[in-house]
């Protein structure tokens, strides 16, 4: 039998703002081995609600368990698994090089151009260099800048929101008040 | 001179009065038990749980608290307790190790769907991250062994999560809770006031019925030739157990158990035809792959059931009735998933189909059974050999208890042997480690069964390998008086894992052989008073005086050391594959 593909998946994770959320949370995909590829955590568009998002690489099968296993936990409110085209999302990506190569030329001030970074910061030793986009193109650009030296690099993990309008969220909450009226 | 003015402010402040009470965070976790309707704890005192200890003496009329011998007898009593009464099983340990002891049990009551609530010691607050003196972070250690779990670190939290603990414990699929409370917020005084959980946002006990679903499943049940119900423990949960016999005789389904759906009906109804799984019965396995609808009520397609799932119910579409959603499609996948309480979506099925009769499909796993009964069941009920066999143990002793009995095991031959031999007339009669599989479980969970249902008897069979890791328990069955009946079947073996050995590892019995102490001595030490077996002839008598006996008791059984449990599949083969030797 074919094992499955794997493929990448983001997952949004909402959950109430308690201690200890993100242990329950990672234990989740530890206990499966699957390996977290990026994850960041902020505060949802609705006030005392904290949203997780999660990059995996999976099969859809597991991925479908998975999500229902962080269900399961108490303090989580919903967990909403998109794939790539279902979400629009963004990295940030930072680059220190040293000032001397910079100014040693005009091939970084290019790539600034060419790849729509911009110049945080120049100090007589180094420079940081910020780049926003997915993770290919912060990676390219990084190979393109390695040869001038990058002294330090950094990339974010993944933050994403829905081509739906509102948050799902919210139209998970309305269902909850219906739900809760038949089973009352 | 207005007089109105202190008048209201007295009246108001008596008003808070009677709302409030001030307390201490201790006395406000008694409060909060009572409030949940605790009327018996499992425990250990230690250091950081004193104040509770102290607290507990104020309420001994009200709460009667079971000293055992080690925590993990203390939680495993709990799950006997909860499990008979369907009530929260409530303990009290101290941190650190106190704590750590509680985890096997927690896991234990994780996997059965327990409902518990474990209150842990924790060391004064400002004293948390230190390393101090029986710090350990209980949170972290048994997360993933509970539904949910809680540092209480403020004495005016204590209420709210209680109730909060108690409404996860009981409600939707059943679970451990653990609350961890430092010792400054059990000292520190508050104001009480309790207000029981009713709901929580992030949390849905159980989902809305899909009344479209219950619709497909009545269509599939009607066309179905060869039906199959899986019964399991959600059942028992759900106290549905009305409902599914109306459900199976209306619809004329016959129904085969999983070990912890065992008891939830009658063994002799004329459509149970038994155990499912490893050591199940020979026709509910066998017809598994035969059958062209399986109808899961209220269980979770475990390994030990499924055995190789490419090869399982291969001609079978799939209705899963489950109220935990993570189950839909975990291990089999479900044509008609029907999420809820079967309590709930039971009778909404029945109503939608229409009355049948399965006679000659039936029929074919009575002919499976004669099969399984000359080869099998005979033999190990009422045989002709010599030695003693657990299974006319099991049989003799469910029958001098007039089959209406509680049955408590521990883990292994004797348990597979307790579910397939010992009968049943009434639900609630079994508490066994079924998930995790737990060898010590037996004897505490016993203390906790009888505690539970005083007015039934309660039989523990336990092997001589998993009593020794929780014979302590004997000396909180003396102190407490439970009057438990302990059927020791001793093999001098490990015998499920010799089993395993005899018939997998070439007979290598690497570390399985035990040589044991006088069991006789170690009950008299502890005033339980016992019999020991050795001839067929005298097992009646010492059946019928340990029967008799008032207080506990002990019957030790020596029985044939290399007896095998059969049927058997075995570990990752297809039900089909199912041994008769």
């Amino acid at each position: 039998m074919k094992t499955p593909d794997k493929e990448e998946f983001t997952l949004s994770v909402y959950s109430e703002n308690h201690v200890g959320l993100l242990n329950q949370i990672t234990t989740v995909f530890t206990r499966r081995h699957i390996n977290i590829e990026s994850l960041t955590t902020s505060e949802s568009a609705i006030t005392g609600i904290h949203k997780f998002t999660i990059v995996v690489f999976a099969t859809a099968d597991n991925i479908e368990k998975l999500a229902k296993q962080i269900e399961k936990r108490i303090d989580v409110l919903k967990v909403f698994v998109f794939r790539a085209d279902e979400i629009i999302h963004q990295e940030i990506a930072l680059y220190k090089v040293s000032t001397s190569s910079l100014l040693g030329g005009n091939e970084i001030e290019k790539l600034v151009r060419q790849y729509g970074a911009r110049i945080l910061e120049i100090t007589p030793e180094y420079t940081v260099i910020e780049k926003t986009g997915h993770k290919e193109e912060t990676q390219e650009l990084f190979e393109k800048l390695d040869p001038y030296g990058v002294s330090q690099f950094v990339r974010s993990g993944r933050i994403a929101i829905t081509k739906t309008k509102k948050e799902l969220l919210e139209n998970y909450l309305k269902k909850l008040e219906t739900d809760q009226t038949q089973l009352n | 001179m207005n007089v109105m003015e202190p008048q209201s402010q007295l009246l108001m402040k008596e008003e808070k009065t009677r709302e409030t009470k001030r307390m201490s965070g201790s006395e406000a976790v008694m409060q909060s038990l009572i409030n949940e309707g605790t009327t018996m704890i499992f425990g250990y005192p230690g250091g950081a749980i004193m104040p509770i200890y102290d607290a507990l003496y104020n309420y001994h009329d009200q709460v009667h608290h079971v000293l055992t011998r080690h925590e993990q007898g203390a939680v495993h009593a709990a799950q006997g307790y909860a499990r008979v009464t369907g009530k929260v099983g409530v303990c009290f340990a101290t941190s650190g190790p106190g704590a750590t002891n509680t985890v096997t049990g927690l896991a234990d009551a994780m996997m059965d769907s327990t409902p518990l609530v474990v209150i842990t010691g924790q060391v004064i607050s400002s004293l948390l991250g230190t390393d101090a003196f029986q710090e350990t972070d209980v949170v972290g250690v048994t997360q993933p062994v509970t539904k949910w779990n809680y540092q209480v670190r403020k004495a005016e939290d204590i209420p709210a999560a209680l109730a909060r603990a108690f409404y996860i414990a009981r409600s939707g699929r059943p679970g451990p809770v653990v609350v961890d409370i430092t010792k400054d917020a059990q000292v520190n005084e508050m104001d009480f006031k309790y207000e029981p959980v009713k709901a929580i946002r992030s949390y849905s006990p159980e989902s809305p019925i899909d009344f479209h679903q219950i619709e497909e499943a009545a269509k599939l049940i009607n066309l179905s030739r060869k039906p199959l119900a899986l019964v399991g423990q959600g059942v028992v949960l759900g106290n549905a157990e009305k409902e599914l016999l109306e459900f199976l005789e209306k619809s004329g389904i016959p129904a085969a158990w999983t070990l912890l759906g065992l008891s939830a009906m009658p063994s002799d109804h004329l459509l149970n035809v038994g155990m499912l799984g490893m050591h199940g019965n020979y026709g509910p396995n066998i017809k598994t792959n035969e059958a062209d609808l399986i109808i899961a009520i209220g269980m979770r397609f475990d390994d030990r059931v499924t055995g190789d799932l490419t090869k399982y119910a291969t001609n079978a579409r799939v209705i899963h009735m489950e109220i935990d959603p993570a189950e839909i499609n975990k291990n089999v996948h479900a044509d008609v998933p029907l999420l809820g309480n079967v309590k709930k979506t039971l009778p909404l099925l029945t109503g939608k189909i229409t009355k049948n009769e399965h006679t000659d499909w039936v029929a074919e796993f009575e002919a499976c059974f004669r099969i399984e009964y000359k080869r099998i069941i005979e033999k190990e009920t009422a045989p002709d050999d010599k030695g003693l066999r657990m299974g006319e143990v099991i049989s003799k002793v469910s029958s001098a208890f007039n089959d209406d009995a509680v049955m408590v095991t521990d883990v292994g031959q004797h348990q597979m042997m307790g579910a397939r031999y010992f009968r049943f007339k009434q639900s609630r009669s079994v508490v066994t480690s079924g998930g995790l599989g737990t060898m010590g479980f037996g004897l505490p969970a016993a203390m906790g069964a009888k505690l539970g249902a005083p007015e039934r008897p309660v039989c523990v069979f336990v092997g001589d390998g998993g009593f020794q890791m929780t014979i302590q328990e004997l000396g909180t069955i003396f102190q407490t008086n439970i009057p438990v009946k302990i059927v020791l079947l001793n093999n001098n073996f490990l015998g499920m894992v010799r089993q395993w050995q005899e018939l997998f590892f070439d007979k290598r019995y690497a570390s399985t052989e035990l040589i044991n102490p006088d069991f006789q001595t170690i009950a008299k030490g502890y005033h339980v008073p016992a019999i020991k077996v050795t001839e067929r002839e005298n097992l009646d008598d010492a059946i019928k005086q340990m029967a008799e006996t008032e207080g506990p008791f002990l019957m030790e059984v020596l029985v044939e050391k290399e007896g095998n449990v059969f049927p058997m599949v075995p570990a990752g083969a297809s039900v089909s594959d199912i041994r008769l030797e």
